[in-house]
């Protein structure tokens, strides 16, 4: 009886809906919606006014506007050359220094005093928050140089300036000063065959002297770092966090205008989202594709791969002030027991060469006559004895939890790495936090070895010797190996007092052999660097010495 | 009617005193200086930190302090966040309207096609168009959002390359943030390309929508469905046929009316889960809302903003399910009664 009188009411109630519209008419609706938006969707294309537009996805969130206080690569390929110049330039293909905002310069005799004649007519951006009253002036210059080394100047900040504390800038340069209106002399405590290298990196970019003092008028000096004004091909319009920076051409770029009207870095940490980002075209360029997919992404008609030998170096170093790292046969061992070949397929996919140096072999001062340590367990063991560590002993291997120029992959890396320890009796423990934490802990030494690496700011070889394994650099924490040791120190000061390039390489030749016998750390890999960006995108290169150039991105419509 | 306010009234200000209890309590649980989790500062100098202790009242019973963090929540002081070092209520503010956006758009859908689907399948519950809408409803309420999401996301983005994988507009369009809704940013905004950008942030929603709207849609349809079956047998609706009334009417005024009272509190009761979807949507389609936000502060172990934004989200979610609630017992007498 129910069931009928179930049956005999659905029966009913089918006439009654189709005697309603008001529903069918909400679901025809709603199709009718969805469907208007599927039909827009099939148009992916943006307006004409954006075909001069570039994205870059990157790979993080810049920490500052100003490259005077990172380090960070991310942060240098976003910021430095888009938005500044610099006094001098390297030359892409001959790594030469030429003139960038400086002209020409001379050097005195004694090597101590340097001379630069600024271009004329360079000029500042002009944004919602500043305008400029005048062009470039050698006050600029005296002004981005000062707050670096003067501890008095308002806008110092201590301790601030990373990559000018490990050139020791603050005890080689004695004085900046404005000679003329367009003359500026540096003044130096000692002869320094790098000094012009090291105002050609991407952190020696030259602010504004009128922006700072109008700045500190109103009582808010630190929006110097991060509302930026530079002299670059790109003025900057806004930052959003985790988001986005947005850039626009400079109108009045001394260089003449910037090819992409509107240039915008998308922030994408996740590498597979960025990749995706690739394949429909959302991004043009993207930064750090993944080794491992570089074969299947290289089979796509609309993806170019560009490739370059870049100057890094990721190594594997022992922290030489705790045991038994503080014995030269342990350290030696160490490097004997590791197959390192399984490292370059498996890490690199054979997208790097093996490191015999911490130079690469493209730099002038590359030993060719090292020998890459050979994988030899039973020698390592022998070693082991000898320094009395028969019975094998525990340490940890730090490994970083991101992927980077040099190094892609370390905890696979440390993976390895630990496996062929234990076939020589070391037990190893692999450890890894988060990435901020991890440097801090580290720059506190609390590692026993760590795998890491380097990416050259110039081509200077002096860039790799001393931010690395001097003994100042174990003081301000960027030699990771802990290692102080005055023979090493000497080869590359007197490398660094002379001008004449072939006395110099005989030092580093000495300073690299002096290396390998030491061993503070193991240099492992040099890393190709890898773009990946759409076919139509044109005029954009992978700079060896450090950060991207957008500003003769194009997209030619094929 | 009055006193079942007041009764609600009660427990709603009962409920936020838990929460806030709660929150403040996180201060002291989360690992690390309690300095550090009140403030959001990194580094504090000594003279800071007697200023700071003074300032949150840290030696004063934890009831004062309790009273001290009320105060500073009311009068928008929530304290900085870790990573960026700006003000929390300003970054909290500014990323609540992404995330009510895709909740918002999601509910409508959910509500505009799981009702009337549900409603359908009600009206041959053995019938083939009722047995499958059944079954589509069963996946999708078994379907993982993570799986779910990427799929789509391989199928439309990918494969076809007719929708963008994530974000909310192509990052050319340059729209001035106004409301913090993109479709009224980009109304009020003053660009030449307001068609375009208005477009191209509909595709940007869809598949976050879609994604994020298939639970609850689902949870709605089957409830509709089961709710109108029920009805249908109820004997006033055999009354209001034998008084002569035309099956339209009886419908309209006491099938869907009855059927509906129940679903309207399932709506206020799907916004504590489409919250928790949303989040999980938001980081696979990168919606830069509150959620996303939330999972990268637990993952930077942003601690002032996991307090903050868990504080927000539980205000959200308990004030949509109070005001259903308010609203179901509105239309439906009886429940006053309960």
């Amino acid at each position: 009886m129910n069931l009928n009188q179930d049956l005999d009411i659905n029966n009913n109630i089918k006439p009654a809906f189709s005697r309603i519209p008001a529903f069918s008419r909400i679901v025809v609706l709603s199709c009718v919606l969805l469907s208007c938006v599927f039909i827009s969707a099939c148009q992916p294309q943006l307006p004409e006014q954006f075909n001069s537009s570039i994205v870059y996805c990157t790979e993080g969130s810049p920490e500052s506007f100003n490259p005077q206080l990172i380090t960070s690569g991310t942060t240098i390929d976003a910021i430095s050359l888009q938005l500044y110049d610099r006094l001098l330039d390297v030359d892409v293909n001959s790594g030469e220094i030429i003139p960038g905002l400086a002209l020409s310069w001379q050097v005195s005799a004694d090597g101590k005093e340097y001379l630069f004649t600024l271009r004329p007519g360079v000029e500042f951006h002009h944004t919602e928050y500043f305008s400029p009253s005048r062009p470039l002036q050698a006050q600029d210059v005296v002004f981005t140089f000062n707050r670096i080394s003067d501890p008095d100047h308002p806008y110092h900040l201590q301790g601030a300036y990373p990559y000018f504390q490990s050139v020791e800038w603050s005890e080689l340069v004695k004085r900046v000063s404005a000679v003329d209106s367009h003359t500026v002399k540096f003044e130096l405590s000692q002869p320094n065959s790098s000094f012009l290298s090291t105002l050609s990196t991407d952190f020696s970019a030259i602010l504004s002297a009128e922006y700072a003092s109008q700045l500190l008028a109103s009582d808010t000096p630190a929006l110097i770092d991060s509302l930026p004004i530079g002299t670059g091909p790109f003025v900057f319009k806004e930052y959003q966090k985790d988001v986005l920076i947005r850039y626009y051409r400079h109108p009045k770029y001394w260089r003449g205008l910037a090819k992409p009207e509107q240039l915008v870095f998308d922030i994408v940490p996740n590498n597979a989202r960025r990749m995706a980002k690739l394949f429909t075209h959302e991004c043009d360029i993207i930064a750090y594709p993944r080794v491992a997919e570089l074969k299947l992404v290289s089979k796509r008609a609309d993806v170019d791969i560009q490739e370059s030998t870049s100057m890094n170096v990721g190594f594997w170093a022992f922290n030489t002030q705790k045991p038994p790292f503080d014995n030269v046969k342990v350290r030696q061992a160490l490097a004997l027991a590791i197959n390192r070949e399984a490292i370059m397929q498996a890490v690199y996919y054979g997208h790097a060469t093996a490191a015999t140096s911490l130079l690469p072999p493209t730099s002038w001062a590359y030993d060719p006559n090292l020998v890459p340590t050979e994988y030899n367990p039973i020698a390592a063991k022998a070693l082991l004895t000898e320094a009395g560590y028969g019975k094998g002993f525990s340490m940890n291997i730090w490994a970083m939890p991101v992927q980077r120029l040099y190094n892609p992959n370390a905890i696979k890396m440390a993976e390895l790495i630990q496996a062929d320890l234990a076939q020589v009796g070391i037990n190893a423990k692999i450890i890894s936090y988060e990435w901020n934490s991890f440097r801090r802990k580290l720059t506190n030494y609390e590692h026993d070895s760590v795998l890491i690496g380097w990416a050259a700011d110039n081509p200077d070889p002096d860039n790799f010797f001393r931010p690395l394994l001097s003994c100042s650099a174990a003081i301000t924490g960027t030699n990771r190996a802990n290692w102080c040791d005055e023979n090493f120190d000497q080869l590359i000061n007197q490398a660094i007092l002379t001008a004449d390039q072939n006395q110099r390489r005989r030092f580093y030749w000495a300073a690299q052999q002096y290396i390998s016998e030491q061993m503070p750390l193991v240099s492992l890999a040099h890393s190709q660097r890898f773009q990946a960006l759409n076919t139509e995108v044109k005029g954009v290169t992978i700079n060896p010495y450090g950060g991207i150039s957008l500003a003769n991105a194009t997209k030619e419509k094929l | 009617m009055r006193a079942y306010l007041l009764r609600r009234l009660f427990l709603l200000a009962f409920v936020f005193i838990a929460l806030s209890l709660f929150a403040f309590s996180l201060a002291y649980l989360f690992p690390g200086n309690i300095l550090n989790n009140l403030s959001g500062l990194h580094q504090i100098s000594p003279e800071q930190a007697v200023q700071l202790s003074h300032y949150y009242q840290l030696d004063q019973s934890y009831f004062t302090q309790y009273i001290a963090y009320l105060q500073r929540i009311f009068s928008g002081d929530w304290g900085v966040s870790f990573s960026s070092q700006e003000p929390l209520l300003q970054e909290i503010t500014h990323l609540t309207p992404a995330t009510i956006e895709l909740a918002g758009y999601a509910l409508l859908i959910s509500v505009f096609i799981g009702i009337p689907m549900g409603i359908v399948a009600a009206i041959k519950p053995e019938g083939i168009l009722s047995k499958s809408i059944s079954a589509l409803a069963v996946t999708g309420y078994s379907m993982p959002i993570f799986w779910w999401g990427f799929l789509l996301i391989m199928i439309f983005s990918l494969g076809l390359g007719w929708l963008p994988t994530a974000g909310r507009i192509n990052v050319l369009y340059e729209i001035p943030h106004q409301s913090g809704f993109i479709l009224w940013d980009i109304y009020v905004a003053d660009i030449p390309y307001k068609r375009d950008a208005f477009l191209n942030a509909l595709q940007h929603l869809l598949l976050p929508t879609v994604v994020l709207s298939t639970f609850p849609t689902t949870v709605l349809l089957r409830f509709t469905r089961d709710s109108m079956l029920d009805v249908w047998q109820q004997n006033y609706i055999k009354t209001a046929r034998a008084k002569g009334l035309n099956r339209g009417q009886v419908l309209y005024r006491h099938g869907l009316r009855n059927a509906l009272l129940p679903v309207i509190r399932q709506i206020g009761l799907q916004f504590s889960t489409l919250v928790t979807l949303a989040m999980i949507t938001e980081v696979i389609f990168s919606w830069p809302g509150l959620g996303h936000w939330l999972i990268d502060s637990i993952y930077q172990r942003n601690y002032p903003a996991i307090q903050a934004g868990l504080l927000m989200i539980s205000t959200i979610v308990i004030s949509a399910n109070m005001s259903t609630d308010l609203l179901h017992t509105y239309f439906n007498p009886l429940a006053r009664k309960q």
